[in-house]
């Protein structure tokens, strides 16, 4: 075993925490906090949209957009492309301007309603707590468009009346006690980025409501490199658990796209998955051990036996269950060495359907690299305006010269071709191999290699793409993106159908300019793959945009479904999908999961209303 | 037009104008025909669908997984190899498949061209229709479905399409077609896809088939043009649709393979039929003469004469997807693999059916009604030695004629009526268009009667009736044409004449019993006969007939001349099965063979028009004898013998009498127990 130097630096850490703890105002905890998230996110954080505070996109004066920051590579850069591409895709105009509300007024947000008792206790138990308005209207959301719409029009509904930070597995044992002795709510809080609707308070719930933020909980507690295993608290955000990890040579290679604020807890909790599941998995196949705080108690195995047959696997009841059961505070991860070596690579396609035909036939030979994404045309012209402005002239003669050979040389159509971005991961002698066999099928679906830098923007656009949708609220422009799975023979026909679909929905529902509707298939599997949509549209002219906009997505979700798609791939159903989970899993399925909730947690003191 | 909104909920929209008619031979009476066929032809197809060859295609399909899956079942079912039955698979879509090839379509467009203007005065197409087409095309796949009245049809809406650079349509016809000599070969070159008749329970057929169309929607290459009632109609009435070919093309959009699917019913209306003669002599048992390439030759003859006007009328493109909402869940394959060969859900056939149910009532809303249908109403109601010998007074048909002119304007139907010229030119000119049925002399109008060449023994009785026959049944057709417009509250009138009942259950009762033992021959939305009542009373009223409420229809004096005009007009529809049904109850009847029944009724029919016990002919219609025992066995009072091959039928004497019975009122009404809809 290998005790980190982080266990140390938190152990400190929460020494100072508890120095300080009883105190509930901001700026009092001035704890220097070893993980990217301080208690008080909306310091480094925007609290009416994505991301961090000094990451945005603008238009600057001159009408060319920036991005702003130093964090990413494309902060700082000009995007030449973008202004033209956006006007020309939604109609948008700069003169249009729909600014947000720029700052939260208190006035705004509902007082607490505070449990009194129960605040006494968590003061004794020297837990640090808050509720001041901002820290609870920062937990009382995730990023579904329909919230952050309102906190940019300065709308606030139900948020919660307190925040609760425990800093360990014992914390939140106490927490939970607490709650069920004096009947309050809890909703547990990761990283706070859900989009399915899970972070909002039920409307009708009238005990108080605490938001249990797990962000302290971010240490990695050990490493066993025998088994390659790791114990880590459940509240560590991607990023810093792979960096963390990285300091000793290792990884745990799940790489959601919102790993940068996304937390273990939140994953197991939501059946997450990961862009390089391919070598990886997908949570479900990292996780070997969980606990769980639930009402009933803590739920844990006894070993960590890599599989088991002790009837239905326990984890599967956590896994998915969006914090309606209880808490999780650890869990032990497969980690593997850090990968010698890593290439990106990508290739363009005549159109989608060899696009996909390809993808197929590398999932069938059980050959798909780290990742492989397969971006549809609209969304391939979407990447090419947002590339940064080049430097040098003899880059941009050898992009004009790509472009003549793929399209007046190969002679393929601008507006069909689209492209597949690949990363590869492993030894060097085998990715090269393994670059050639992919390619090698690639080409017999009409695909041509079209370079590293091509794919190494493409992954890098889906850190930075969450931050363009702040930009187009500025402008009327709204959108948001959905995700489902389906078999292979099915890819094609639900890709076509549902972008149809959001089209028509637009139009008949009165949208003034053509929504941009786009998808890309993100995963295979043996049987199937993972399609992600993007969808917005320029709602100058709406009364209601958000209206519109849920009822479109509404019909997209139907007609997924009809397609033979899932409910989810890995968002998770929280309160915006809940209407099809009967349909989805059946009514004993339904009753099964709900005889557990009721076992688990009597008195819905996890009471967030998701799933079921 | 009422009718139409009752349907609107449905998605469905009548055109609630007349629209403009365009002559599109106007054009080609000024420029050269070569021209015109040589000229760009550059029609927008669906989107993102690349032209796809016959080559493409047919490996598309030979290829497919449902094919494999199929030829699999089949194999072990035959105890013969896969191999062998795929061969069979490639011999059947040789067969089949069509060869578009622009170079066979313009020249079509050239000799059409030269047909056209000696046949007709004009074709007239609405040009709102087909630039709704044009857009619906780039669209979705498009399924063009035309009544069928002519051999004319399809050729005439592939002209019209090439004329207006709107992608030439596949059709699927009948295999005699493919048949003939030369021609075959140029219609396959000019798109159609050979179908065979009864293909019955040829399974490997059918998948074959379904799999052409089903990849013909899925590329959506080419709009697909199929007739929905099967057959070209010998009584120019619509026929009962047929199912298959619709569920090929529908279930493309079922499985979620193409986004949307739109329907365009097409209303061809003529003036004058080209077949007319030969339907008529077809219908008294004359058979119809093989498709052959020198047949076609010999009916040139037919091209001497004048057939007045060719009206199209493209309907307002109806989508599938919003026809079909709530009524199929798309869901139901999301279990088992799609190209896994299933019956399709109780869901699907009752949607499938409902469709092509609708398709037929939406062509005939858009039929345009001719002067000669009117009189052709009217002429059927004088008696028989009237026509013949005595004559009808010609201001009496005109007076009579410019009646049902407004009723039938009452009633929503789209008229054909020039208007610019006087009233009686109309009718003289109509008159002078169908000199092959009837003559003007004198002040008198005459039925024409063949001219038979001189024999050498004088005619007997029995061919006498023949020979009357022959004109009265080509008058049948045309009032045929108009039926649909009046069926609806005929049938109330005939309901108010024989329950002499004025409650509206007790008429609603016996509407729907008249529905049921007429479903062949006019065709009615499955369970929609609440609203084609109240459509029925609706119209009543709108022409001063009768006054309803929720309880009672009552009857208004000025009513009187509409209520027995409309009865007239479905008497002779009763009388026939009347006539039928005497024949079933007969002693010694108990196992027929369709075989037997249609001489043997038309000997009866014979012999009760010369005793002048049966005023009407249609009784010696095949199509109608066919019709009865088709809804005698829904109505279940006959049923086919399982181990029969010749079609035979076991007769349930008891139950045809009582529909016997309650047809000529001999049970009272208040007896009619409100029959299951047995047609769902």
């Amino acid at each position: 075993m290998n005790v980190l130097s982080t266990c140390a630096a938190s152990a400190c850490q929460q020494a100072v925490c508890r120095a300080l703890c009883s105190v509930v105002t901001k700026g009092n905890i001035v704890g220097v906090p070893v993980g990217t998230h301080p208690y008080h996110k909306f310091e480094i954080m925007k609290w009416n949209g994505w991301g961090y505070s000094d990451s945005r996109f603008l238009f600057n004066k001159k009408g060319q957009a920036e991005f702003t920051g130093k964090r990413y590579r494309l902060s700082g850069m000009i995007i030449p492309g973008l202004k033209d591409w956006f006007e020309g895709t939604f109609g948008a105009n700069l003169q249009h301007k729909t600014p947000p509300t720029p700052l939260l007024t208190n006035t705004a947000v509902p007082p607490a309603t505070l449990n009194e008792a129960f605040v006494e206790e968590v003061k004794s138990t020297g837990i640090p707590f808050s509720h001041d308005a901002e820290d609870r209207v920062f937990r009382a959301h995730g990023h579904c468009l329909h919230e952050i719409f309102a906190l940019r029009e300065g709308k606030i509904g139900r948020v919660p009346d307190m925040v609760v930070w425990p800093s360990c597995h014992n914390d939140v044992v106490k927490i939970v006690q607490l709650a069920c002795k004096h009947n309050v709510c809890l909703m547990p809080y990761g990283g706070g980025t859900s989009v399915s609707s899970a972070l909002e308070c039920p409307p009708e719930e009238t005990r108080s409501i605490v938001s249990l933020d797990t962000s302290q909980m971010n240490r990695i507690l050990w490493i066993d490199e025998k088994n390659l295993t790791a114990h880590v608290e459940a509240g560590i955000v991607g990023q810093d658990l792979e960096r963390l990890l990285n300091e000793s040579g290792y990884c745990t290679g799940h790489e959601p796209d919102s790993m940068e604020f996304s937390s273990l807890g939140g994953w197991v909790a939501t059946r997450a998955s990961g862009m390089k599941k391919n070598i990886y998995g997908n949570i479900e196949d990292l996780v070997v051990h969980i606990k769980m705080v639930t009402p009933q108690g803590v739920i844990e195995k006894s070993c960590q036996g890599p599989r088991m047959s002790t009837g239905p696997d326990i984890h599967h009841f956590i896994m998915g269950s969006e914090g309606t059961l209880g808490v999780v505070t650890e869990v032990t991860m497969k980690i593997r060495p850090m990968p010698e070596y890593q290439k990106y690579g990508s290739v363009v396609f005549p159109n989608f359907e060899q696009g996909v035909a390809c993808l197929r036939e590398v999932a069938k030979q059980r050959c798909a690299p780290a990742s492989i994404r397969l971006m549809d045309n609209e969304q391939f012209k979407f990447g090419h305006a947002l590339k940064p402005q080049v430097s040098s002239i003899f880059t941009s003669f050898l992009d004009g010269l790509k472009k003549f050979y793929i399209t007046k040389f190969k002679g393929f159509d601008p507006n069909h071709l689209c492209v597949a971005t690949l990363l590869f991961e492993g030894n060097r002698e085998k990715v090269l191999q393994h670059e050639k066999q992919v390619y090698d099928i690639a080409a017999k679906f009409g695909g041509l290699a079209a370079g590293e830098d091509n794919g190494q923007r493409g992954y890098m656009l889906t850190f930075v793409i969450a931050y363009l949708r702040d930009l187009g609220m500025d402008y009327y422009v709204i959108g948001e993106s959905f995700e489902t799975s389906v078999p292979w023979d099915r890819v094609l026909d639900i890709c076509r159908n549902v972008k149809a679909r959001i089209i028509r929905e637009c139009k008949d529902k009165g949208v003034q300019f053509p929504p941009l509707s786009t998808c890309r298939v993100t995963q295979t599997y043996d049987a199937g793959a993972c399609v992600y949509f993007y969808f917005a549209f320029n709602y100058r002219g709406l009364s209601d945009p958000v209206h519109v906009y849920e009822q479109v997505e509404h019909a997209a979700r139907e007609e997924i479904l009809a397609n033979g798609g899932s409910l989810s791939h890995h968002h998770g159903v929280g309160k915006l999908r809940k209407e099809w989970m009967r349909d989805t899993i059946s009514n004993v399925g339904m009753g099964m999961l709900k005889s557990v909730k009721d076992y688990v947690d009597p008195n819905n003191i996890f009471g967030n209303r998701n799933l079921l | 037009m009422t009718s139409s909104s009752q349907y609107k909920d449905s998605g469905r929209a009548g055109l609630e104008d007349v629209d403009e008619f365009v002559d599109i031979l106007e054009e080609r009476r000024r420029s050269s025909d070569l021209g015109y066929a040589f000229r760009t032809f550059n029609p927008q197809p669906y989107k993102g669908a690349p032209s796809c060859s016959t080559a493409d295609l047919n490996k598309a399909v030979l290829e497919s997984q449902y094919l494999s899956y199929m030829a699999k079942e089949i194999a072990m079912e035959t105890g013969s190899s896969v191999e062998e039955v795929r061969e069979e698979v490639c011999g059947i879509l040789e067969e089949m498949s069509q060869n578009l090839q622009l170079g066979f379509i313009r020249m079509m467009a050239y000799t059409l061209s030269k047909v056209f203007k000696r046949l007709f005065t004009s074709i007239l197409v609405n040009m709102e229709g087909l630039n709704m087409l044009q857009q619906a095309v780039q669209e979705s796949p498009v399924i063009l479905m035309p009544n069928h009245r002519s051999y004319m049809d399809f050729l005439a809406i592939s002209y019209i399409l090439f004329t207006y650079d709107i992608p030439v349509p596949v059709i699927a016809a009948g295999i005699p077609l493919a048949g003939m000599k030369m021609v075959g070969e140029i219609l396959r070159r000019s798109g159609a896809f050979f179908i065979r008749r009864a293909i019955g329970s040829d399974k490997l057929y059918w998948a074959v088939l379904s799999e052409y169309v089903k990849t013909i929607v899925r590329r959506g290459f080419a709009p697909v043009e199929f007739y929905v009632e099967g057959l070209r109609s010998r009584t120019l009435k619509s026929l009962l649709p047929k199912l298959g070919m619709m569920h090929m093309v529908l279930e493309p959009f079922f499985k979620g393979e193409v986004y949307d699917i739109t329907l365009v019913p097409i209303s061809i209306s003529y003036d004058r039929v080209l077949e007319e003669s030969l339907l008529a002599h077809e219908l008294l048992g004359v058979p119809k003469p093989k498709e052959s390439t020198t047949g076609l030759l010999k009916a040139t003859k037919v091209l001497q004469e004048n057939y007045g006007s060719m009206h199209v009328n493209f309907g307002r493109p109806l989508s599938v997807r919003q026809l079909c909402h709530g009524k199929i869940n798309r869901c139901q394959f999301n279990l088992v693999p799609r190209d896994l060969p299933q019956q399709p859900s109780a869901e699907a056939q009752a949607c499938v059916s409902w469709l092509a149910h609708l398709m037929v009532r939406i062509q005939e809303e858009g039929l345009l009604i001719s002067p000669w249908s009117l009189m052709a109403c009217m002429l059927l109601q004088a008696p028989t030695t009237v026509l013949t010998e005595e004559g009808l007074l010609w201001h009496q048909l005109t007076e009579k004629t410019l009646w049902l002119r407004k009723l039938a304007l009452d009633f929503g139907a789209r008229l054909n009526w020039p208007g610019q010229v006087p009233d009686s030119d109309v009718i003289s000119s109509t008159v002078a268009l169908h000199c092959s049925v009837v003559q003007r002399k004198a002040g008198r109008v005459y039925l024409v009667q063949e001219n038979e060449p001189l024999r050498k023994c004088p005619i007997s009785p029995e061919d006498g009736v023949i020979r009357m026959a022959a004109p009265l049944l080509m008058l049948a057709s045309y009032r045929n044409q108009s039926m649909h417009v009046f069926v609806r509250p005929a049938m109330l009138a005939t309901a108010i004449r024989v329950t002499e009942s004025t409650q509206r259950d007790e008429l609603f009762s016996f509407f729907c019993f008249l529905q049921d033992v007429f479903s062949n021959e006019f065709i009615f939305i499955p369970g929609k006969s609440p609203q084609d009542f109240e459509e029925a009373c609706v119209l009543l009223k709108k022409c001063g007939a009768v006054n309803f409420s929720q309880q009672e229809v009552m009857v208004l004096d000025a009513g009187s001349e509409v209520l027995s005009f409309l009865q007239a007009l479905l008497q002779p529809f009763i009388d026939s099965y009347q006539v039928m049904f005497r024949y079933l109850c007969e002693e010694g009847v108990h196992v027929l063979s369709e075989k037997q029944f249609l001489p043997a009724v038309r000997n009866l029919a014979t012999e009760l028009i010369l005793s002048g016990e049966l005023c009407t002919y249609e009784a010696l219609s095949s199509d109608m004898q066919k019709n009865v025992l088709s809804a005698l066995r829904r109505l279940e009072a006959v049923t086919k013998l399982r181990a029969s091959e010749q079609n035979e039928y076991r007769v349930n004497k008891a139950a045809v009498r009582r529909i016997g019975d309650i047809l000529s009122r001999k049970i009272p009404p208040q007896m009619l127990q409100t029959t299951p809809d047995a047609r769902l």
